[in-house]
């Protein structure tokens, strides 16, 4: 199907694009496009104006900031999987960055409007609940600062008032190894579920994701002897984001993906 | 197309051609190529970016042209499955297509064809695994994929004789 009428507006910078949305209550940010045009085309949304935010070079940065990253909103996930320094500083995030959608996807959507859009498998959103990043948000009131805690508040629901825009993402360096792993039935598909582990000594953390109306971030106090162990824990941990009974198929995935993870961990991958 | 839609002004670079265009911002760039610039080598199958047909190159690189507006593509090089073919006959990688039978109903080829040669630029020495997955986000209903695979992969071998 093809999206109803709308006004269109380029943004020149990020106090253009913050004075349109001010102005303009109808008004929606179109960064990559990726979540909201197909759902233009099937008139799900129907916006009055969009303004588009592609040629913010100011949102395209990224950049050491204290210990972590600080990545603008509109760095695009092909750029999150190739970038040296993210290579080098949060190798993570490349890798989760590498299992949103195909090429052709993953060369046009943006970090900003991933975590906007707060899908609950998006892996953008899970790292960023994993690491407890920040998101800095502007708007003609002026500038916010959101834990991902703060800004998550469920399926497709964030803290995020229309008259704002996600400007920066602040990505603290992790403590501990960490591991990546997702179920998808087809390379390129949203995952069924997935999970981020962390291991520092015995303890650590797991974070979901695709179950549950957001990811959820749970501390691990032991990983467990073996393998055996390991999966009991996980399975009582997953039991508490389960929604109702049958998701149990999905929990089995989600325990599964935890333990591959923590398996890439200890094969130093 | 209704008459009564406000229009912008563009210019488009198609191909290496510059257009000037006058089109409605909710018109898709898959649209716009199709319907203003005759350019019907660019399918729109699924218009929600999984099905892969209406794939083309901005910049370079692919992307899905029904998930942009053809306004949006003032000021980049967007490439068709037209630009990637030469005046006469056909590029390697389509002459591979056609030795090893990698389209029947040929719906999904333009898109086959513009994110392999997309591969294959940014990487002539691409491994069968980085090949399927380059390969999996554009959709074939009709011939399981296998031939489209060993076609790329022979087109790869020739380029590197080459
Ligand atoms: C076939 C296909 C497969 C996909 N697979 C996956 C997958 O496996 N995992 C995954 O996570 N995602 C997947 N996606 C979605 C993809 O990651 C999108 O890129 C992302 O969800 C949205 O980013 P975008 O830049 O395209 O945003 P847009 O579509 O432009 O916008 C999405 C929403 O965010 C808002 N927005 C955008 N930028 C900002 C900003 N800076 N400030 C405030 N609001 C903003 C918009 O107004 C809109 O409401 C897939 C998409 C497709 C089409
Ligand atoms: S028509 Fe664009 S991806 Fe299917
Ligand atoms: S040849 Fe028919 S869809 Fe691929």
């Amino acid at each position: 199907m093809k999206p109803a009428a709308f006004e269109y507006i380029q943004a020149a910078s990020v106090e253009e694009a913050i004075q349109a949305l001010a102005d303009h209550p109808q008004a929606k940010i179109l960064a990559g496009g990726q979540s909201l045009v197909p759902l233009m085309n099937f008139r799900l949304n129907r916006p009055g104006m969009l303004v588009d935010v592609n040629n913010i070079d100011d949102l395209a940065t990224i950049a050491v900031k204290d210990a972590g990253l600080a990545i603008g909103s509109l760095v695009r996930h092909q750029r999150l999987v190739e970038d040296a320094l993210i290579g080098d500083r949060l190798p993570i995030l490349a890798q989760a960055a590498s299992h949103i959608g195909h090429w052709a996807i993953r060369n046009r959507g943006t970090i900003g409007g991933s975590l906007a859009h707060a899908d609950p498998a998006a892996e953008l959103v899970a790292l960023m609940i994993a690491l407890n990043g920040t998101l800095v948000v502007r708007s003609h009131r002026g500038v916010r600062r959101l834990t991902a805690d703060e800004f998550f508040l469920g399926y497709f629901t964030t803290a995020l008032e229309p008259t704002e825009i996600i400007v920066q993402c602040e990505i603290p360096a992790p403590t501990g190894r960490m591991g990546f792993s997702e179920v998808v039935r087809r390379p390129g598909d949203f995952a069924l579920a997935g999970a981020i582990v962390a291991q520092s000594g015995a303890a650590g953390w797991v974070t979901w994701f695709g179950l549950g109306s957001r990811p959820e971030r749970f501390s691990v106090s032991h990983w467990g002897q073996d393998d055996g162990e390991r999966h009991a824990m996980l399975g009582e941990l997953a039991t508490r984001m389960m929604l109702a009974e049958d998701e149990e198929y999905k929990r089995d995935i989600a325990v599964n993906a935890a333990m591959r993870a923590y398996r890439q961990i200890k094969e130093g991958k | 197309m209704p008459t009564e839609e406000a229009r912008t002004a563009i210019e488009l670079n198609v191909n290496g051609i510059t257009h000037r265009l006058d089109v409605s911002p909710r018109w898709s760039l898959a649209d716009v190529l199709r319907h203003q610039l005759g350019l019907t080598g660019t399918h729109v199958g699924c218009e929600q970016g999984v099905c892969g047909a209406c794939t083309v190159w901005l910049d370079g690189l692919p992307v899905r042209s029904c998930l942009m507006f053809g306004v949006q593509a003032q000021g980049h090089q967007v490439t068709t499955v037209e630009g990637i073919t030469p005046s006469t006959g056909l590029s390697p990688l389509q002459t591979a297509f056609q030795e090893h039978h990698a389209l029947q109903c040929g719906f999904c080829t333009p898109g086959m064809l513009l994110t392999a040669q997309a591969l294959l630029d940014r990487n002539p020495k691409a491994e069968e695994g980085e090949i399927r997955a380059a390969l999996s986000g554009n959709l074939c209903r009709c011939t399981g994929y296998q031939f489209i695979v060993d076609a790329v992969l022979a087109a790869r071998d020739a380029g590197r004789d080459a």
